[in-house]
């Protein structure tokens, strides 16, 4: 596939897809390398600055937790959530959009409607309503951004449908009878795999910020598991005392994000798929 | 075009309604009302404060008196902050959020826009290339991490700028958050306007403007900006959204007191009142910020003005 | 007489992702003082980069290697600054599609004022008078009202109209017209090359009429010029060229011109197969693919430009009169 070539000649987009991939690697072999629990607390290391003493690699917080492991943690979390949050979006707007663009007129006109009204409410709020009715766990989380993270999606996939549909092989495969749902599920959805790669690549960073921002509010995940929006929340109050505690899992938080958009970016260029 | 504007107006309103409508009936919707929080109350005690904030009535009938009251800008008073109604409460922090808000939005076109026209005419190189990806960054990194990181380098070590706190009138802290705000918006506002001049430049009058020996200077700020501005200016509503957010987190690391921080509170606290208050006020800006595009449209482009 | 405007030995090259692309070939050329010079050639014969690369216009990574010279001074390779002290003054263009040459946000007023406040310094309350002129002489009716209106109000026939009065604002010595007919109907194009004659008969102003279309040049043109692949084949008078072309290309591009007096025939007269790739090598004449009376020595050997009788140059190895 020539774009797997532009793909690789492009340095930023592969050096960041190394990147992810080893930030991957740390978040899943890390904790197994460090003797130390994520809710353990030492107390005689409280606020330690990062080194060797107590394996504490990356120091430790107010209540004597490690960094280490908890920003390991909380990196798995946000890129659980990312995935997960992503993998749902992904669907729904699949769906919503697909069936909205193959339709068309009088529905296709009301489900872009519905999706106009809810675009315009602030995201942020949607998803407190949300966490507040179903409570606070892990499952929920994902469920409540991917939910409401499919708009996007599915405008994008409506128009692309919307231009397929008027190609000829959609005719020939009316023509011979097939039902409705088996055209937009064998010839529509297949069609439309690069656009959805493309997008896919921009939500999912999307998605971890958001969740990382909902859980620095105060509005994510719960004890003893922290993700890296918790985590840089309490080193956003610890910055003159300890500045580790937010460097690490910020530098964690940043790095992650980056590399996500930078390689994105070239997946993007590599595809040469245009934006709306 | 007066008309154009006025139809968008009459659009408006109605969709400001449907938000307000959907967002109360929502709030009730949820389980629990605005006194669960507190140490259980006996019960005639819970009954007379609902009767009291007239919770015991059929819902229709709260959001009869609810509307009738918004009407007369009175957003009635807040089931938490006692002492206060919602009204007022939003006149104190409402000030201090559009300050950052508008300042941040400002930092972002002023900044943002030039450095794009920059990036496009230096196409391909190595300034083009380190604006881009600084654009990048300030895309990718998100504000509450910028912000502490900022206050981190400025206020700590270098002890230039405070890092948090508020004092009236002071622009000394306002800097740092206003800056974390705005950089989001700002590169994305670069990359965009790069884009869209670069796309602008390979337009036919484009070429014609330079044919008749106009200079460069003349042919971008006279030919070239306007075109290019418009798919910006389609972002304006989305940016202004987008600080909207930001400004909850970035006042609450640097203790401001905007009304981003009630949101929250209020969502937490099933403070009724305050919630629909931040969401009327919400909704309002986002959609006048819509009507301010759409004519910002009609001026960029004068095809539209009389589709209308 | 001094040539107003001359091409000489001009190559135009840019690189793209599948090789480098040689546009135009050391092709040469030569207008006189109020002469009508055609150039004929089709999409891809490098006719359009030529003139591109003599005003300054190449698109990045294009590089323009030769000489061109109007008014008996050099201006390739002119920095912007100097370039545009005759550029849209006294050298000006039309281009192909009138419907994306005038900037959409701008009146039609303020972008024919601008180039006389530009290069003639008055105030733009003068210029817009001068405008109003300008577009009385090139026909348009309800001037007053034009000024004032955007160009998507305007239809393709006019908006080409206002090209070219925007070219004569500075009564230029040299206009280029690249294909100016192309993108409009038939009847207009009638109408806009009219123009350009009476235009021509007013003043003493030289013109390139560049174009496909050998029936639109040979009505407007003195001489001709014929470009393939790069390079320019041929070259003579009007007359001599439609009397009696002698490289075979030219003969096919009239023999493509449909002759309504002729008998009709079952089939119309084509030239069989494609210009050469530009990113290949040149090996002999670039025309031999495709030609007829190609022999051995054609594929081989590049011809160069020869001169006939009167005042006709060709390049070919077997012309046709020979």
């Amino acid at each position: 596939m020539s774009a797997l070539r532009r793909l690789r000649s492009n340095p930023a987009a592969v050096a960041a897809l190394g990147v992810i991939l080893l930030l991957i690697a740390i978040a899943l072999v890390g904790p197994w390398l460090s003797p130390n629990d994520i809710a353990a607390l030492d107390w005689a290391h409280v606020a330690a600055e990062p080194g060797l003493v107590g394996a504490h690699w990356f120091g430790t917080d107010r209540l004597g937790r490690d960094l280490f492991v908890r920003t390991l943690d909380g990196t798995r979390m946000s890129m659980a959530v990312g995935l997960a949050a992503s993998a749902i979006s992904l669907f729904i707007g699949i769906a919503y959009g697909a069936v909205a663009g193959y339709l068309g007129g009088r529905t296709d006109h009301v489900m872009m409607r519905v999706i106009e009204v809810l675009s315009g409410l602030p995201l942020v709020f949607f998803v407190i309503f949300l966490t507040v009715v179903f409570g606070r766990s892990r499952y929920v989380l994902f469920l409540t951004i991917g939910a409401v993270g499919w708009l996007s999606m599915a405008r994008i996939v409506r128009g692309q449908t919307l231009s397929i549909r008027r190609r000829e092989f959609i005719e020939a495969a009316v023509a011979s009878g097939a039902g409705t749902g088996r055209i937009i599920a064998k010839h529509v959805v297949p069609n439309l795999l690069g656009s959805v790669i493309v997008y896919a690549t921009l939500t999912v960073p999307q998605i971890i910020l958001f969740e990382s921002f909902l859980s620095f509010l105060g509005l994510g995940v719960q004890e003893p598991h922290s993700s890296l929006g918790t985590l840089i929340a309490e080193g956003a109050g610890e910055m003159e005392a300890a500045p580790w505690m937010l460097l690490v899992p910020g530098t964690f938080l940043a790095a992650l994000l980056l590399c996500l958009n930078i390689f994105g970016d070239g997946l993007r260029d590599a595809l040469d798929v245009k934006e709306g | 075009m007066t008309r154009y504007f006025l139809k968008r107006l009459a659009g408006a309103i109605p969709t400001l309604f449907i938000i307000i409508t959907a967002a109360f009936f929502l709030i009730r919707a949820v389980p629990g009302g605005p006194f669960d929080q507190e140490q259980s109350l006996p019960p005639e005690i819970l009954a007379n404060l609902q009767r009291a904030y007239g919770l015991d009535l059929p819902v229709w009938q709260q959001y009869g008196r609810y509307v009738s009251a918004l009407a007369h800008g009175d957003f009635g008073p807040s089931f938490k902050y006692k002492d206060f109604s919602v009204t007022e409460l939003i006149a104190q922090g409402f000030p201090v959020t559009l300050e950052i808000g508008v300042a941040a939005l400002l930092l972002a076109v002023l900044v943002g826009i030039p450095a794009g026209v920059f990036a496009a005419l230096h196409h391909n190189s190595a300034a083009d290339y380190a604006t881009m990806s600084l654009a990048v960054v300030g895309i990718a990194v998100p504000s509450f991490v910028v912000l502490p990181f900022l206050g981190l380098l400025f206020g700590i070590r270098l002890h230039w700028l405070p890092v948090a706190g508020w004092e009236p009138d002071s622009i000394r802290h306002l800097i740092l958050p206003v800056l974390a705000l705005s950089l989001p918006p700002l590169a994305y506002m670069a990359r965009m306007m790069r884009g869209s001049m670069l796309e602008v430049l390979r337009s036919g009058f484009i070429r014609t403007a330079f044919a008749k020996g106009l200079p460069l200077r003349v042919v971008i700020l006279r030919h070239a900006l306007r075109p290019a501005l418009l798919p910006i200016a389609g972002f304006l509503a989305p940016a202004v959204a987008a600080i909207l957010t930001g400004s909850l987190v970035v006042e609450s690391i640097a203790g401001l007191p905007g009304i981003g921080r009630y949101l929250v509170q209020g969502a937490l606290n099933r403070d009724y009142t305050l919630v629909m208050g931040m969401v009327v006020i919400y909704s309002a800006l986002l959609i006048a910020m819509g009507l301010v595009v759409d004519l910002l449209y009609a001026w960029l482009d004068p095809r539209i003005r009389y589709s209308g | 007489m001094t040539p107003v405007f001359a091409i000489e030995n001009l190559s135009v090259e840019f690189a793209r992702a599948d090789g480098t692309v040689a546009a135009v070939r050391a092709a040469s050329l030569a207008v006189r003082p109020g002469e009508c010079v055609g150039i004929v050639g089709e999409s891809g014969s490098g006719k359009t980069q030529m003139l591109m690369a003599a005003m300054g216009l190449l698109g990045n990574g294009a590089r323009a290697s030769g000489s061109v010279r109007f008014e008996e001074r050099e201006i390739l390779g002119l920095p912007a600054a100097q370039l545009n002290r005759v550029r849209g003054s006294r050298l000006t263009m039309v281009f192909q599609d009138p419907m994306t040459a005038l900037t959409p946000h701008l009146r039609i007023g303020t972008q024919l004022a601008e180039v006389l406040v530009r290069h003639r310094q008055v105030t733009w309350r003068d210029a817009e008078q001068r405008a109003l002129r300008i577009l009385e002489r090139v026909r348009i009716s309800e001037p007053r009202r034009r000024l004032r209106q955007y160009p998507h109000e305007l239809s393709g026939g006019l908006r080409q109209r206002v090209m070219i009065g925007m070219s004569l604002l500075c009564e230029p010595s040299v206009l280029i017209a690249d294909e100016p007919t192309t993108a409009l109907d038939v009847t207009v194009q009638m109408h806009i090359i009219d123009l350009l004659r009476s235009m021509r008969e007013e003043s003493r102003m030289a013109i390139v009429l560049v174009s496909h279309d050998l029936g639109v040049v040979a009505g407007l043109a003195e001489r001709i010029y014929v470009m393939y692949a790069g390079r320019v084949v041929e070259t003579a008078r009007t007359g001599r060229i439609l009397a009696g072309a002698e490289h075979p290309y030219t003969a096919g591009l009239l023999a493509c011109v449909p002759d309504l007096d002729a008998p009709r025939r079952a089939r119309m007269p084509s030239l069989a197969g494609q210009p050469p790739d530009p990113t290949g090598i040149e090996r002999g004449c670039a025309f031999a693919p495709r030609c007829e009376r190609a022999q051995e020595r054609c594929h081989v050997e590049r011809p160069l430009l020869r001169d006939r009788p009167e005042d006709h140059q060709v390049a070919c190895h077997f012309p046709l009169s020979a």
